[in-house]
């Protein structure tokens, strides 16, 4: 599926919920879902900039397209990294770097999250996209 | 504690005080709101919202030179603040009483002023291991300076200062010791007496930072003997934006001014500028005419209410609140000094506060989570934040009891 597909499913998904209390819980249950990373990982040059929690962020090119996988301290961050990753891993690495990641507003996410959050959110993104950045520059060299 | 239960003979009256505080009646998430984050803020009484409304509505005008009807009134209601404050805080004189932007400006200008004056390069500026950012970093600014050293009194693992440190801390060259009256994270409430008396055998003046203890004790300046304290109106049921520094007179007659400007002049010619008297030497350009009034309202709202009351039946909150998350397994309780303010401060094993802190919010429970503005305070318990949960005389039983199964759901939610 395309970025923009499993966005509108994101977005159709987080519809079903009227109260905040059950988004939180869901993005819980989707940070308890993400797959482990891998210790050898969670070193200090896969640590996201800018987040008040530990995240790590893992990357690899594949065929042109770009792959994630990470950790956090904090079950909620992992659960906001599991939908960037339902989002973007996987996808063409021009893709990733060219997406605008209109669900996270219509899921009414920023609207809830404290500052140091949103911030560290948008280090999250500039990360992954950073990545997708360099791999596609190193792939076509 | 024991004497003020006596004194207290009719039980609070929490559902009456409830109704002066409109914020309490809202909604969130179509929840009602249960405000735990007082350490932060107080709510605002009905009475100084109208104060601000009635200043902006009927008689806003900038105060002190005009000649006109608008201005006299807008000054005779901004003077008798100073008057408000300084009865409240039992100073001598309402000479005593600089207006300032809150605790921060308040420490900031003690150090610009007094500290650049006197303080020396090897000198020794004394200050505790639970100080709030705001009563280290102006002090490291004028150490760097300087070229003076920061000196720390620890604490112990229940959050009280040690005193014998403190006292063998104490030489020659300590210059100046500022402290925090409440620590804003642990609750710990010092023993200021004892520890202004022992500055004073040495002639060094002592700081307050009073910005949690104003709403939680009894601030006698004269019968705590400090030379300076500081504290903001909106931690005591007042605007943000105003705060008070406390100084003795003859200190603050000594002190150079802070900044330049209007008002804190008396002549000014291009050669030579002659400065205004205390209070107004500290005072430049227009002050916050409008926070200033709201202030005065928000204490005499404080002091009409029930205070020994206030203060027996916030203590029965704390007591109750810390015995019911005491009984949650894996949680542990951060500051448990024996002297206390209404705060309570913890952690969860294995969960993260802010996750906590965001979930009790989908139940409409504000609290604080984080390092609190005391960053060595986390370092010292080894912790990266806690969730802090601080009572007002406002709060009920209740609102504890949904904190309590707040937290409980969000453990078996984040535990899996």
């Amino acid at each position: 599926m395309k970025i923009a597909e499993i966005e509108k499913s994101i977005v159709e998904d987080f519809g079903l919920f009227d109260e905040w209390e059950e988004k939180y819980q869901y993005i819980i249950e989707l940070g308890q879902k993400l797959p482990v990373l891998d210790e050898k990982y969670k070193v200090d040059e896969n640590r996201v900039k800018g987040c008040q929690s530990s995240v790590w962020l893992h990357a690899y090119a594949m065929n042109g397209n770009v792959f994630f996988e990470a950790d956090s301290d904090s079950t909620f961050v992992k659960g906001e990294i599991g939908l960037l990753i339902n989002v973007l891993s996987g996808q063409p690495a021009k893709d990733v770097v060219e997406t605008d990641l209109e669900f996270i507003d219509k899921i009414g996410l920023r609207q809830h999250i404290a500052v140091t959050r949103a911030n560290g959110l948008a280090s999250m993104i500039k990360q992954m996209k950073l990545y997708a950045l360099g791999l596609t520059s190193k792939e076509s060299v | 504690m024991g004497e003020l239960k006596s004194l207290s003979i009719v039980p609070f009256d929490v559902q009456t005080v409830r109704e002066d505080f409109p914020v309490l009646k809202s909604k969130v998430y179509g929840k009602s709101l249960v405000y735990f984050d007082n350490a932060a803020t107080s709510q605002k009484p009905q009475v100084v919202i109208d104060k601000l409304v009635d200043y902006y509505s009927n008689y806003n005008a900038n105060i002190h030179r005009g000649v006109h009807f608008l201005s006299q009134k807008a000054s005779n209601e901004f003077d008798e603040v100073r008057n408000i404050v300084r009865d409240f805080i039992h100073a001598k004189s309402e000479r005593e009483i600089v207006f300032v932007r809150g605790t921060t400006e308040g420490i900031n200008l003690i150090a610009s002023t007094f500290g650049r004056q006197n303080i020396k390069a090897g000198d020794e500026i004394l200050i505790s291991a639970m100080e709030h950012h705001s009563n280290i970093v102006p002090w490291q600014m004028l150490c760097e300076e300087k070229g003076a050293l920061l000196k720390v009194i620890p604490m112990n693992e229940k959050g009280e200062l040690i005193l014998d440190k403190f006292h063998s801390a104490l030489n020659e060259k300590t210059k100046l010791i500022s402290i925090v009256h409440t620590s804003n994270s642990l609750g710990t409430v010092n023993p200021l007496k004892q520890i202004i008396e022992a500055a004073h055998q040495r002639n060094i003046p002592v700081v307050v930072d009073a910005a949690q203890g104003i709403v939680h004790s009894d601030i006698n300046v004269q019968e705590l003997n400090c030379d300076f304290l500081v504290f903001s109106g909106h931690k005591v049921f007042s605007p943000t934006g105003i705060g008070v520094l406390f100084g003795k007179t003859e200190l603050l007659e000594a002190m150079p001014p802070y900044q330049g400007g209007g008002e804190m002049i008396s002549s000014v010619s291009f050669e030579k500028t002659t400065y205004n008297e205390i209070p107004y030497k500290f005072e430049a350009g227009t002050p916050n005419i409008a926070d200033v009034i709201g202030m005065g309202a928000g204490l005499n709202y404080f002091s009409a209410i029930d205070r020994v009351g206030a203060r027996v039946y916030e203590k029965e909150l704390v007591e109750y609140a810390q015995e019911k998350l005491s009984e949650i397994d894996g949680l542990r309780i951060i500051g448990t000094a024996n002297e206390k303010a209404s705060v309570v401060s913890f952690i969860i094993e294995g969960l993260n506060a802010m996750d906590v802190g965001m979930y009790l919010d989908t139940m409409g429970i504000a609290v604080r989570t984080g390092q609190h503005c005391t960053e060595p305070v986390m370092n010292y318990f080894n912790i990266p934040g806690t969730i802090r949960a601080s009572f007002l005389f406002y709060n009920t039983f209740e609102e504890i009891d949904a904190l309590v199964t707040g937290v409980k759901k969000a453990i078996l939610l984040l535990k899996k």
